[in-house]
């Protein structure tokens, strides 16, 4: 069995929001950088509880970045996987983004492709999806429970109404959220481990991006909040129905 | 022309399909090309309705295999339609389906794509459309630099547009490829608001102190038709099922009203819930940051102050 999981670098859950140069780059002055959630807490760690159960599993986790993407590799790194690979290419586009790891994954031949649910920053959830495009292979999104019998998967999906169990044969791509598994903390010794595990570092494909950044902005602050004394909730509706206009 | 992806779940339209489509007329009216509607699967509503949000004509493929999901599929499909129409926009809803097909329409139609899309695309400079980024702490404005443009617009930030257009259904001939997934097994939440679906949203947080506290809550969402969602220590207790934790590793919503009862409102629970029109805070603690972000605020116990609005709700009704 061999896994591929993408991971991405994302700015901390509570990294200040502000641009710079002209609204036209993500202000990273101060900014703690983590491996984007959905990555470390679901598709990483399921890849790693599969390997547990079977330790002949090969995980190999990529990234697409430039050399500040290292340490959070090493992090990922650090929970387990036994190598890694950064495709040297710093691209805000999905389509560049999902090419590269397209060229990896085809030389790879991976039984099982592991995604995030999306990137807590640009919140594009388009990777798995291109990939399956991009490699005509089955794609799941939005698991919650991912189980491996044989050449076959049950996955566990999200819909509108609820969940629905799909079987589908490996070679899969499948997107992971919570549900899946629990986030785990790296340990000392897999901190230690994670120095001397390979980390490849491969020049980029010639790719078009399909999309550019113009500029970024921030929403308008909230005017302030109006309170309302506990005592007179009729007066709430009423703001409710004739201010808001919302009930 | 502008195809518009109309989605499904148990034979019926979705409202955020019809959303997608009045904002595909909308871009239609502006570029002044024609928008049509595209069904796959088999659908209960009369295909000629879709004309009331703008569809001058609906291709149907009709087949019953196509009503559950499957990717590979539904992208080959979705991609050969649009190529034999020479679609040159496509929108999306970016709810379930959507996000898992709409960039893959897109590699195969090699098209630009932008998803979470917010606003009307610019078109005075090129074909620029509004994200949300950031779990809806910023937007990013994005250009699409391609002949064919794909857009997944967010669920509730258009909303639904009437044009009463006349329409007429057309159906699909061709030929469904090898499924690629099984589906075994479906477990359906009966009877409920779908959260991403609601207009009105009552949600709980650790300030309720446990579930067999929820009895007010739930009766303030009953009162009101509110859908309920909840803070993620709440789920991950247990206290409410998974599919409520609502926030940036949960599900993001935007309802025209959101009411926070005992949630302090962190950052990560904020970015799922910033995109709400009108946010409601109950909490007993005035410097609760939550506050900050809302637009009415009742400080005080949840346990008092909660039962006293249900009553105003439904006093309101009957007056
Ligand atoms: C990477 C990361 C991702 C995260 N993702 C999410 C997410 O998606 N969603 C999410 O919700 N959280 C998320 N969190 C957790 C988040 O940081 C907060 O811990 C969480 O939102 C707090 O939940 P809460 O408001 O219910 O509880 P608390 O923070 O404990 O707040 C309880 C509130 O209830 C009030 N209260 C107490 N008693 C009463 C009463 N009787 N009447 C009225 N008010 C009362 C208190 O004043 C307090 O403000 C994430 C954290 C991290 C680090």
């Amino acid at each position: 069995m061999k896994i591929l999981v993408c991971i991405s670098k994302t700015p901390d859950t509570t990294a200040k929001i502000a641009f710079v140069e002209g609204n036209t780059k993500f202000d990273e002055t101060a900014v703690q950088w983590i491996i984007n959630p959905y990555d470390e807490w679901y598709a990483l760690v399921r890849a790693i509880e599969l390997k547990e159960k079977d330790p002949a599993t090969i995980i190999h986790l990529v990234t697409v970045g430039g050399v500040d993407a290292e340490p959070i590799i090493r992090k990922a790194l650090a929970l387990g996987g036994d190598e890694a690979i950064r495709i040297d290419c710093n691209s805000n586009d999905s389509f560049t983004v999902a090419n590269q790891i397209a060229a990896v994954a085809k030389e790879g031949a991976y039984d099982l492709i592991f995604t995030g649910k999306e990137t807590i920053d640009f919140n594009s959830a388009s990777i798995g999806s291109m990939l399956s495009a991009l490699l005509d292979l089955p794609f799941i999104s939005l698991a919650t429970h991912f189980e491996l019998n044989g050449n076959t998967a049950s996955v566990k999906r999200e819909i509108e109404s609820g969940e629905e169990t799909a079987e589908v044969n490996l070679p899969v791509i499948v997107s992971c959220q919570k549900g899946v598994a629990e986030q785990r903390i790296p340990n000392m010794r897999g901190i230690m481990a994670a120095r001397s595990k390979p980390l490849k570092v491969l020049t980029a494909i010639e790719t078009k991006a399909s999309t550019s950044i113009n500029h970024f902005d921030l929403p308008p602050a909230k005017s302030g909040v109006k309170l309302i004394d506990p005592e007179n909730m009729d007066e709430l509706v009423r703001l409710l129905k004739e201010e808001a206009k919302v009930i | 022309m502008v195809l518009v992806y109309i989605d499904q779940a148990d034979q019926q339209i979705k409202k955020a399909s019809l959303e997608a489509l009045s904002y595909g007329a909308a871009i239609a009216q502006e570029l002044g090309i024609s928008v049509e509607a595209l069904v796959l699967g088999t659908v209960q509503e009369d295909l000629t309705s879709l004309g009331k949000y703008g569809a001058n004509k609906v291709h149907h493929l009709k087949n019953e295999s196509l009503n559950s999901l499957d990717v590979k599929v539904h992208t080959n499909l979705v991609a050969s339609i649009a190529k034999n129409l020479n679609a040159t926009v496509l929108v999306f809803a970016q709810n379930f389906n959507g996000r898992a097909i709409a960039p893959a329409v897109a590699v195969k139609l090699e098209a630009g794509i932008v998803t979470g899309v917010c606003s009307l695309p610019n078109t005075t400079n090129g074909f620029v459309v509004t994200k949300t980024v950031f779990s809806g702490k910023a937007f990013a404005h994005i250009k699409i630099e391609t002949p064919i443009k794909v857009i997944a617009i967010n669920q509730n930030s258009f909303g639904l547009v009437e044009y009463n257009a006349s329409t007429t259904v057309e159906n699909i001939d061709l030929a469904i490829p090898a499924p690629s997934i099984k589906i075994t097994k479906v477990e359906k939440i009966e009877g409920e608001i779908p959260l991403t679906e609601a207009n009105l949203v009552v949600s709980g947080g650790r300030g309720l102190k446990g579930p067999e506290n929820w009895g007010i809550l739930l009766d303030l969402a009953k009162a009101l038709g509110a859908a309920t969602a909840c803070s993620r220590p709440v789920s991950d207790s247990d206290w409410r099922p998974h599919h409520e934790h609502v926030g940036q590793t949960g599900i993001q919503i935007a309802p025209n009203l959101y009411i926070a009862i005992g949630i302090s409102g962190a950052i990560q629970h904020l970015a799922g819930v910033n995109r709400s029109k009108t946010i409601v805070v109950i909490n007993k603690d005035p410097e609760a940051p939550f506050f900050k972000a809302a637009d009415y605020g009742v400080v005080g116990d949840a346990f008092e102050i909660v039962p006293k609005l249900t009553a105003a709700v439904l006093k309101a009704k009957t007056t």
